[in-house]
């Protein structure tokens, strides 16, 4: 794995303040129109059930595999789960031209209660996803709430929601916790996005490109909160000072004593 | 005929003058539906300014200590007022 496609510690603290990253251009268009025809044809079904290694379930040969093995998107998926991830599942979500309604709000699966290990799904933007033909939407920093799924549904506007409008090619990793809804397609072609489920094989600690661990820009990327915590903002930093401890395997990191203070307990 | 619409805000702590950080609104006279733009503002910024147009507030946030262990974990959104309006409505 080349050093410079995995992420570096700046993204990684946008990763985990986010809960997801977005990279554009990462796949060319060539491909992308292979892809596209792929799903329009209904063929983008792997060959090995849930829980298999990722590496074997497309061809690689096959322009499914060539997707998921592009060095960046390789990078992104090592840098955050690691090498030889496990497949957990995948979905070619279709959006159908004239559908005015956005998905209602939710978080997938079921309830998470790991505290720090996570998994990834990619969303793989195959095609132009203008602002009329929706994207995803995602609440960014929401990735820390455990919610049973769309019981949060009827929450239509939260600030900072971001929506995913984008040129074909465009890559967006997030954390399985992250809330996220289709948004309408207010055109009349059908909008598709792949998404794929990841799980780790490895402990997730410094899997991506460390050169700049101590880069002083990190804490600012990895507190800057969200217009939407409230009050809240501090929970969310301790949040933030957890999984930063753990994907660094450094256990006294902290920012301001936030944590230090509530851990101090002389004897 | 009147018909109930609910205007839910989401307040930035418990007090009904904090500003509003999220919002949803479902119209029982089928006359409005809630905007998909994801920058739609709130139509109020506080519990406040929207009794002072006219909504009665029908729910309160309750204010709950948190379980031992877990005062460190979050979750739904905390602070949801709930307000209603009765509009007329076309048999």
């Amino acid at each position: 794995m080349n050093k410079a496609d995995l992420l570096n510690t700046k993204q990684m603290a946008e990763f985990a303040s986010n809960g997801f990253i977005r990279f554009d251009d990462v796949l060319p268009l060539d491909l992308c129109a292979e892809i596209k025809a792929i799903f329009d044809a209904n063929s983008a079904a792997g060959r090995g059930p849930m829980g298999s290694p990722l590496s074997g379930i497309w061809p690689e040969d096959s322009p499914m595999y060539r997707m998921i093995y592009q060095p960046r998107v390789r990078g992104m998926i090592e840098s955050l789960v690691g090498p030889d991830s496990r497949y957990d599942h995948h979905a070619v979500h279709k959006t159908p031209g004239g559908k005015l309604e956005a998905q209602g709000l939710h978080a997938d699966a079921e309830i998470d209660v790991r505290e720090d290990a996570f998994d990834i799904q990619l969303s793989i933007f195959v095609h132009d996803t203008p602002l009329e033909m929706g994207g995803t939407r995602f609440l960014p920093g929401s990735h820390f709430r455990r919610v049973h799924e769309s019981q949060v549904g009827r929450y239509q506007h939260v600030k900072g929601m971001y929506q995913v409008v984008c040129k074909a090619g465009t890559v967006v990793a997030w954390h399985h916790n992250l809330w996220h809804g289709a948004q309408p397609n207010f055109t009349d072609e059908m909008r598709y996005m792949f998404k794929l489920r990841l799980n780790p094989t490895v402990k997730q600690q410094l899997l991506w490109n460390t050169d700049d661990l101590d880069d002083a820009g990190v804490n600012g990327i990895l507190f800057h909160g969200q217009p939407w915590y409230g009050q809240e903002n501090r929970i969310e930093q301790f949040n933030r000072i957890r999984l930063w401890r753990f994907l660094t395997n450094n256990p006294t990191f902290d920012t301001a004593l936030w944590y230090g203070r509530v851990e101090n307990e002389p004897q | 005929m009147k018909r109930q619409q609910l205007l839910f805000l989401y307040l930035g702590n418990s007090a009904p003058d904090s500003s509003a950080i999220g919002w949803s609104i479902y119209d029982g006279t089928g006359k409005e539906k809630p905007p998909t733009a994801v920058d739609s503002p709130p139509p109020y910024d506080s519990v406040l300014a929207a009794m002072l147009d006219g909504w009665r507030v029908i729910q309160v946030p309750t204010l709950k200590p948190d379980l031992q262990g877990q005062e460190y974990h979050t979750d739904y959104l905390t602070f949801e007022y709930v307000l209603e309006r009765l509009e007329d409505c076309d048999e």
